[in-house]
């Protein structure tokens, strides 16, 4: 049934406050009063508007709102490229360990030996894992390891007196390269992919002289295949002093069947938060560790995690640091989920990370590939674009299919990426999925592709079984409304002399019953 | 196939130019609209910008997809639209007559004549939707 | 490999199906030459209950505010945290999702960050906020790059009191675009607003920055810095700890017309300085050129209110090259944490929390500034965090205090060479007076 039960809820925590209500507790001052510690004139003038609000309005309001949410722990979450896996919870345990939860980034490195332990021992695997010589696990997620490795990079050139300005990035790159790459200096040139998504190797030699200071390539490319002619593309590179960048985002395709730095690779960033299963939050946190072969050593992010006989310190004498990136560290507590992980897998469990990931994703592509057009040919590696085309000759999109397995209780694929390929859906299963859950995401999608040619519109409704139906993003972006204003300015809210405990008690009208299957 | 008004010229870029006077009046074609979708910003220089031909002076933004605005012509801006930021949907409505953009006084004899005429820009799109 | 689920015979059955002799042939793709022809050299695999306790003897080793009194700054602060947080994000809704492309799927995550943008914006006193970025450093970057963006200037103007690591983070983000960074000094702790107004320039400053309370504990004269920075059109920056905001004044009242900090006082656990929370807030003028992910009110098809990711045209996904900013994944989770905080202490809870801060903070530096040799090191005011000049060294007192289980304080030495004799001691509402003695009689001994 649409808009009903559970998952239907409207409040916002503002519009639950009541005055005087408090959810807190703290304690006495047990310090005597010394008048004015804060001279007036740095005083706030009026309260901060903020909810007065129980701390069971809390535990009830934000456990409703998770309600709306899908998550992997909840529904099959094939989003192409963001490696939605399990989420082990050990992890969670031993990121919550009193000595490294409440650990502050400035107290003594003597006291802080344990946790740049595990920082340098996680570097070292990072480093084994990706075939390269050192890693700084200090950026916050892949797009500031990206930042970081092209800095690297610009550095590395211009400690050889180099003036090179561009930079050469597929066009089926994640939009981070592009603007990550603006972002340190260098002009963007783009360079042709061929239908399967495979660098042109003639456009590339064509763009490459020594005005160009790296090439950054995703591996396996974004359309879920390995890039056949990798070996001969690095080969290029180096002939013209080109440093050659990973994008590691489908890092988790290669555990231990190869590495970047075999495959000739300079730099690489790793996504913790895909490959090394710490939890996406909802949007982050993340981090982007990046790797690099020993002549980009120099350059690293300052402070670098250094292990000087039994002891582990923060080396800041680092003169030819690109710099930092954040204030401190790194997202320590994503390096403790990292770490866990790998210590929970060993060597082998990687490796069949991959593999079953692989096998996966190929499974997929072969019992969706007579309903839907197949974007490159297999075998394809942990992921594959299909593409709708053959759908929207009745009107059905990518976008139209996603929504609609959000009704079937699937989230949706990645859509419109890589954007070479038309109405493209890119599905990556991960390996933590099992067969029945394959299965029954293969049927759903089969159902789908039927459904597009005999009841298009059903698949046009869709979703109706979600919180909200399909959006205004219009309106959202002509108008837009960034916060809450109370009685200002705003249509009127929801009654709150509604029954706020009453399920679907949000004052909006019953909406009429659906033919839709619930999911 | 879109409303391609045979008094206007055009440019490959899917602007059209239209002759006001001494000026030309600027915006974007009804095919270029349909392709953007729902408009949701225009962002556009100030009067007195100059312009060159074929460089970008703005931007246009539908929910999903950013496009650059190009000159047709080069020259001083005289004028802009200065109800786009709060009613960007008339781009959509009406993209030769209120989705106008900015009016422009050339410097440059000649560029008028080297823009797309009606039928040559007709071809242009027949050419794109292949 | 208890986190794989397919078992031999499935492998078998999806092979199969796929018409593949085995998983090997699925990777034909992979040049031979660069195959790794032995196992990743990496430990074996653990067992549960052996990693916990390998685990645990290497968290033990940590000095952490759970066991040591802390009185750290500089940046992190051990605020309390109520426990519903951690229950309400470890819900695998929230935490196992990922970012809310999906809107209809999403409504939960976009409706905390829509709760935050509207807390932020308020505590800030800013129009608008964004869903966060990685941390007060990244966030201040940021910041001063969309300055240059906004102003069409080049140069940036630092006050000294701004923390140095934000400093260094900031001038780390400016080298690809060449803006330049000019420090201000502030010889009294507080910045010098005369030495400020001769060196903001009329053609070449994007922004004047300043940190309040800065580095050193002092608080600024955010007023002031706005006439000047507005007389030389350019913009104010503020770095704020969010966490104060509740007694101090909201640096958007005073003029700002950006606002970053480190929101990790918000209920965001010390985790060694990660991860962290990135707040972001501007005035509404300027939020087609903020960075970072913004989510709006709108409606569906029926009508009824729900929430999107909006503004999407500025982000790295669509501008690519063009964008504001190359953030992509933030801190959600983080930004859920603070949501929640600030959700539970509420209107009265975040005064409590700043008043008893100060209040004890004010206590602790009586106390310790009348040890012989001790003293204060700037006269200007203070709030939850100062900065002590010590007859011995810092360093060395740090280490005996260690011994007693107390984290007295960050040396400076690091930060600034000038100020090598300078402990700086941060006071939060969850040290109590017993703790704050104890300390002074500590470090009284050790300076004797």
């Amino acid at each position: 049934m649409a808009k009903q039960g559970a998952a239907s809820y409207d409040k916002l925590i503002f519009e639950l406050s009541s005055p005087g209500r408090r959810g807190y507790s703290l304690p006495a001052r047990d310090v005597p009063a010394t008048a004015d510690v804060v001279p007036a004139k740095y005083r706030r003038k009026d309260a901060a508007a903020l909810p007065e609000v129980s701390e069971f309005d809390v535990v009830r309001h934000y456990s409703r709102l998770s309600r709306m949410n899908y998550g992997v722990d909840t529904h099959f979450y094939p989003l192409g490229s963001c490696t939605m896996k399990y989420n082990p919870r050990l992890n969670e345990d031993m990121a919550r360990l009193a000595g490294f939860l409440r650990l502050h980034p400035l107290a003594p490195e003597a006291a802080s030996q344990g946790a740049l332990r595990l920082m340098h021992e996680l570097g070292v695997m990072l480093a084994e894992v990706a075939g390269m010589d050192a890693v700084s696990l200090q950026p916050a997620a892949g797009a500031q390891g990206e930042l970081a490795g092209v800095l690297m990079i610009r550095a590395y050139h211009a400690s050889r007196r180099e003036k090179r300005t561009k930079v050469l990035i597929p066009d089926s790159a994640h939009g981070t390269n592009p603007a990550s790459t603006a972002l340190a200096g260098y002009d963007v040139i783009e360079v042709k992919s061929n239908a399967d998504g495979e660098v042109e190797i003639d456009d590339l030699a064509r763009h490459l002289d020594t005005d160009v200071a790296a090439l950054m390539i995703t591996v396996p490319n974004t359309l879920g295949n390995f890039e056949p002619r990798i070996l001969e593309i690095t080969g290029m590179c180096h002939a013209q002093g080109v440093q050659v960048y990973m994008d590691g985002a489908n890092l988790n395709a290669i555990l231990g069947i190869t590495r970047p730095g075999d495959l000739g690779f300079d730099v690489c960033h790793f996504n913790l938060h895909k490959t090394f299963t710490t939890p996406h939050g909802g949007g982050g946190p993340g981090s982007g560790p990046v790797g690099v072969k020993a002549h980009l050593e120099p350059f690293l992010p300052t402070p670098v995690v250094v292990k000087k006989d039994d002891a582990y310190a923060l080396d800041w004498k680092r003169p030819k640091s690109i710099g930092k990136l954040q204030a401190f560290w790194g997202n320590f507590g994503m390096l403790v989920r990292a770490y866990t992980y790998i210590r929970t897998m060993g060597p082998d469990g990687l490796r069949a990370v991959s593999e079953n990931a692989v096998l996966n994703a190929n499974y997929i592509m072969k019992r969706l590939s007579k309903d839907y057009d197949v974007a490159a040919p297999g075998p394809c590696m942990h992921e594959c674009v299909l593409s709708a085309r053959r759908q929207k000759k009745h009107g059905v999109t990518a976008m139209d299919i996603a929504k609609r397995l959000l009704d079937l209780g699937f989230y949706a694929p990645s859509t419109y990426f890589p954007m070479i390929v038309e109405e493209a859906l890119m599905i990556e299963p991960t390996e933590t999925e099992s067969k029945q859950t394959l299965d029954q995401f293969c049927d759903a999608m089969i159902r789908i592709a039927r459904e597009a040619e005999t009841t298009p519109g059903l698949v046009h409704e869709a979703p109706v079984t979600t919180p909200v139906r399909r959006l205004d993003q219009t309106k959202a972006a002509r108008e837009p409304d960034l916060k809450w204003m109370g009685g200002s300015g705003r249509p009127p809210s929801p009654p709150t002399s509604a029954p706020i405990g009453d399920m679907g008690g949000s004052g909006r009208p019953p909406s009429p019953p659906t033919s839709a299957p619930s999911a | 196939m879109a409303n391609v008004p045979g008094d206007l010229r055009y440019t490959k870029d899917h602007e059209w130019a239209k002759p006001d006077g001494t000026r030309y009046r600027i915006g974007i074609t009804a095919y270029a609209q349909e392709q953007l979708g729902d408009v949701v910003f225009v962002e556009l220089p100030k009067v007195g910008t100059k312009v060159t031909a074929t460089q970008a002076f703005g931007v246009v933004e539908s929910v999903k997809a950013v496009s650059d605005l190009f000159a047709p012509l080069s020259g001083e801006i005289v004028e802009i639209n200065t109800a786009l930021p709060n009613a960007p949907q008339r781009v959509n409505q009406d993209p030769y007559g209120q989705g106008w953009m900015i009016v422009i006084a050339p410097s440059k004899a000649g560029e008028w004549d080297a823009l797309l005429t009606a039928p040559q820009y007709e071809q242009l799109l027949l050419s794109e939707a292949h | 490999m208890r986190y794989l689920s397919n078992t031999g015979p499935e492998q078998r059955a999806m092979l199969d199906v796929i018409g593949a002799a085995s998983i090997e042939a699925l990777l034909t793709r992979v040049p031979a030459k660069a195959r790794l022809a032995r196992p990743l050299a990496l430990p074996a695999a653990a067992a549960e209950m052996d990693l916990v306790r390998e685990m645990r003897a290497l968290a033990a080793v940590n000095a952490d505010a759970e066991s040591y009194t802390c009185f750290l700054g500089g940046g992190a602060y051990d605020h309390f945290s109520p426990t519903v947080i951690d229950h309400m994000i470890l819900r695998g809704e929230f935490f196992t999702a990922y970012t809310p492309y999906q809107p209809e799927a999403s409504q939960g995550t976009l409706r905390t960050i829509y709760e935050y943008q509207t807390m932020i914006a308020e505590l800030t006193g800013m129009d608008v906020a964004n869903a966060s970025l990685y941390d007060g450093g990244s966030s201040l970057a940021e910041a001063a790059l969309m300055a240059a963006n906004v102003t069409g200037r080049t140069e940036i103007v630092l006050a000294a009191g701004v923390n140095p690591l934000y400093r260094h983070v900031t001038a780390t983000y400016c080298q690809g675009p060449g803006v330049k960074l000019r420090t201000v000094p502030a010889p009294g702790g507080a910045v010098d607003l005369d030495a400020a107004k001769k060196l903001v320039d009329l053609k070449k400053t994007a922004a004047l920055v300043i940190q309040t309370p800065n580095f050193y504990g002092c608080l600024e004269d955010v007023a002031a810095a706005a006439e000047i920075a507005h007389a030389a059109g350019a913009l104010l920056i503020v770095a704020a700890d969010p966490v104060n905001l509740g007694v101090l004044e909201a640096p958007g009242r005073l003029g700002a017309d950006i606002v970053v900090g480190e929101g990790q006082g918000l209920g965001v656990p010390l985790s060694y300085g990660g991860p962290n929370l990135g707040v972001f807030a501007a005035k509404k003028e300027l939020v087609r050129r903020m960075p970072g992910r913004l989510v709006g009110a709108t409606v569906d098809l029926d009508g009824d209110r729900g929430f999107v990711l909006t503004l999407q045209t500025r982000e790295q996904h669509i501008r690519r090259a063009k964008a504001t900013s190359n953030i992509c994944t933030n801190v959600a989770l983080c930004a859920l944490m603070a949501t929640i905080y600030v959700a539970t202490l509420g209107k009265q809870g975040l005064v409590d929390v700043g008043e008893l801060s100060a209040a004890k903070a004010h206590y602790a530096a009586e106390r310790l500034s009348a040890i012989p040799g001790v003293s204060l090191r700037f006269p200007a005011p203070f709030f939850k965090e100062f900065t002590l000049k010590l007859p011995v060294s810092p360093d060395r007192v740090v280490g005996k205090l260690l011994k007693q289980k107390i984290l007295a304080g960050v040396p400076l030495k690091r930060f600034d060479k000038a100020l090598g004799d300078c402990l700086l001691v941060a006071v939060t509402e969850k040290r109590t007076r017993a703790e704050i003695d104890q300390l002074a009689d500590a470090l009284g001994t050790a300076v004797a």
